[in-house]
């Protein structure tokens, strides 16, 4: 995303975001982190965008929220199993650390939030009142396919102006589990399994070595924690609680809110 | 204003549909084609997406543009919400449309009346109705234009379980129902089918004659039957 950016602001005259602090994390599928900056760039990003503006900017810095954040979801065979912490960072300082990630767009939808936590709040929000609308109008639930495309949409006439989302729709429908990956450059994904923000990378190590289809729901339920869990561990931005969700056939449930501490010393006491 | 563009409506050619269990049926009466004129740019009959399909009665012109507008339709709606229409919902469309040039400025209504028919994604057959004034209704059997009253007369009578029991059945009562009101048999009827999961078949005038020839068969065992028991 940092790269994406980059990319746009030296094609584009007119767009001197310089501090539209995306954080790295929330891109998904970049090779690079955004850990370093391509040569020749006028913006100088440091190593974690979400530390603040430049310097240009000093005094003027910016509070936003979010940009370090671990949210995972991933499908099984029951369903989607949904798992984010609830850190919220501006720079260096943790402003929250009790923060709603997960936002219940309608009973069988949910939208995961990183990014800027106004704009995912704000645009969800907007998307609940697009799909009841439709439920309404075609007495039928909304795919996820069509809630997904239906945010994609609305959020890529403002590409380019500094939203910053990323957000994994999941939800059940006649299809059956649903996850899609849609975030404020116009990407749009389907996709297995997602983790976005800037612990993603440790999630999906864990998530990864652990993921079958034929997982038990405690069991999924358990993968998901857990990889939160370790992201949290390593990752500075990411903390708090783990906020788990299962979405199946009924629609979602709330499975758990757990302290990371707690977690800790789960995991760690077998050890000694 | 409305009324005009319905007295348009019923001065336009007939139409029938016929919702049956596999098959939904579309009949249109053929204006007779003028020597030189190419049969084919005459159609009143057109798909407006894979699996669902109209005719109209009224004035042909306004019916390009509703047809148009529809096709559009099918394809954005299969562009937003990745699935392809229901009959319902390009119904729906179809008659917002309608209503709008009802109540705005400088416009007149459409001077159509339409008949869609298709299958939902669910394999439901469906048939619906629209008219200038933009109200839509579903039916199971529905005549527009001329003579549709007569038409509908005569579905009313026929239109049973057992009639439309068979897609075959279903067909040659739709031609039986365009029979009574168009004057010299198989050559002024143009008829199309939609099967489920299949696209749009227009039947070809050796089938329609085939067919025509059957019901003729029929009626005339039928009244030599009366005959006998009286």
């Amino acid at each position: 995303m940092a790269l994406s950016s980059v990319l746009q602001s030296e094609s584009a005259d007119f767009s001197f975001n310089i501090d539209r602090s995306f954080s790295f994390g929330c891109g998904f599928g970049q090779t690079d982190l955004g850990f370093g900056a391509a040569p020749g760039d006028r913006l100088n990003f440091a190593i974690k965008a979400s530390l603040g503006p430049d310097d240009k900017d000093g005094p003027e810095r910016k509070i936003e929220f979010l940009h370090g954040t671990t949210t995972l979801a991933f499908k099984f065979q029951h369903g989607v199993i949904v798992a984010v912490d609830s850190r919220a960072t501006a720079g260096a300082y943790i402003a929250s650390q009790t923060v709603k990630k997960v936002i219940e767009i309608n009973p069988y939808l949910l939208g995961t939030m990183a990014g800027g936590a106004a704009d995912c709040s704000f645009w969800e929000r907007l998307l609940a009142r697009q799909c009841r609308v439709y439920e309404l109008r075609n007495k039928e639930r909304i795919s996820v396919a069509a809630a997904s495309k239906l945010l994609a949409n609305m959020v890529y006439q403002y590409k380019g102006m500094g939203l910053s989302m990323g957000t994994m729709v999941c939800g059940w429908d006649k299809r059956g589990p649903g996850l899609y990956y849609v975030d404020s450059e116009g990407n749009r994904v389907c996709g297995d399994l997602f983790a976005v923000g800037s612990g993603s990378m440790y999630a999906y190590g864990v998530v990864d070595s652990g993921l079958r289809q034929d997982l038990s729901v405690e069991e999924a339920c358990e993968l998901g924690r857990r990889a939160i869990y370790q992201a949290t561990y390593r990752d500075a931005y990411s903390g708090g609680q783990v906020n788990l969700y299962h979405v199946h056939s009924e629609g979602w449930t709330r499975v758990s809110q757990e302290d990371v501490l707690k977690l800790h010393h789960q995991y760690q006491e077998p050890k000694k | 204003m409305v009324e005009y563009a319905q007295e348009a409506v019923k001065k336009g050619s007939t139409a029938v549909g016929i919702r049956g269990k596999d098959i939904v049926v579309l009949g249109v009466e053929k204006k007779s084609v003028a020597k030189l004129q190419e049969e084919r740019t005459v159609r009143k009959i057109c798909t407006l997406d894979d699996h669902v399909c109209m005719a109209f009665a009224g004035l042909t012109a306004d019916a390009r543009i509703v047809i148009n507008r529809a096709r559009v339709e099918c394809q954005s709606h299969r562009l937003t919400v990745e699935d392809p229409v229901t009959v319902e919902y390009i119904t729906r469309h179809i008659a917002t449309l309608k209503q709008r040039y009802t109540q705005s400025n400088g416009r007149r209504p459409f001077g159509i009346s339409a008949l869609i028919v298709g299958f939902d994604c669910d394999g439901t057959p469906r048939l619906y109705q629209t008219d200038p004034s933009g109200t839509y209704h579903a039916w199971k059997a529905n005549a527009i234009g001329r003579s549709a009253k007569t038409v509908r007369e005569f579905l009313e009578k026929n239109y049973t379980d057992e009639a439309i029991a068979t897609d075959n059945e279903s067909i040659k009562l739709a031609i039986k129902a365009l029979l009574e009101v168009v004057q010299s048999g198989g050559k002024n009827i143009e008829l199309a089918v939609i099967r489920r999961n299949q696209p749009l078949k227009l039947l070809e005038s050796k089938e329609l004659e085939t067919l025509v020839t059957e019901i003729e068969k029929e009626d005339e065992a039928e009244k030599k039957k009366q005959k006998k028991s009286t």
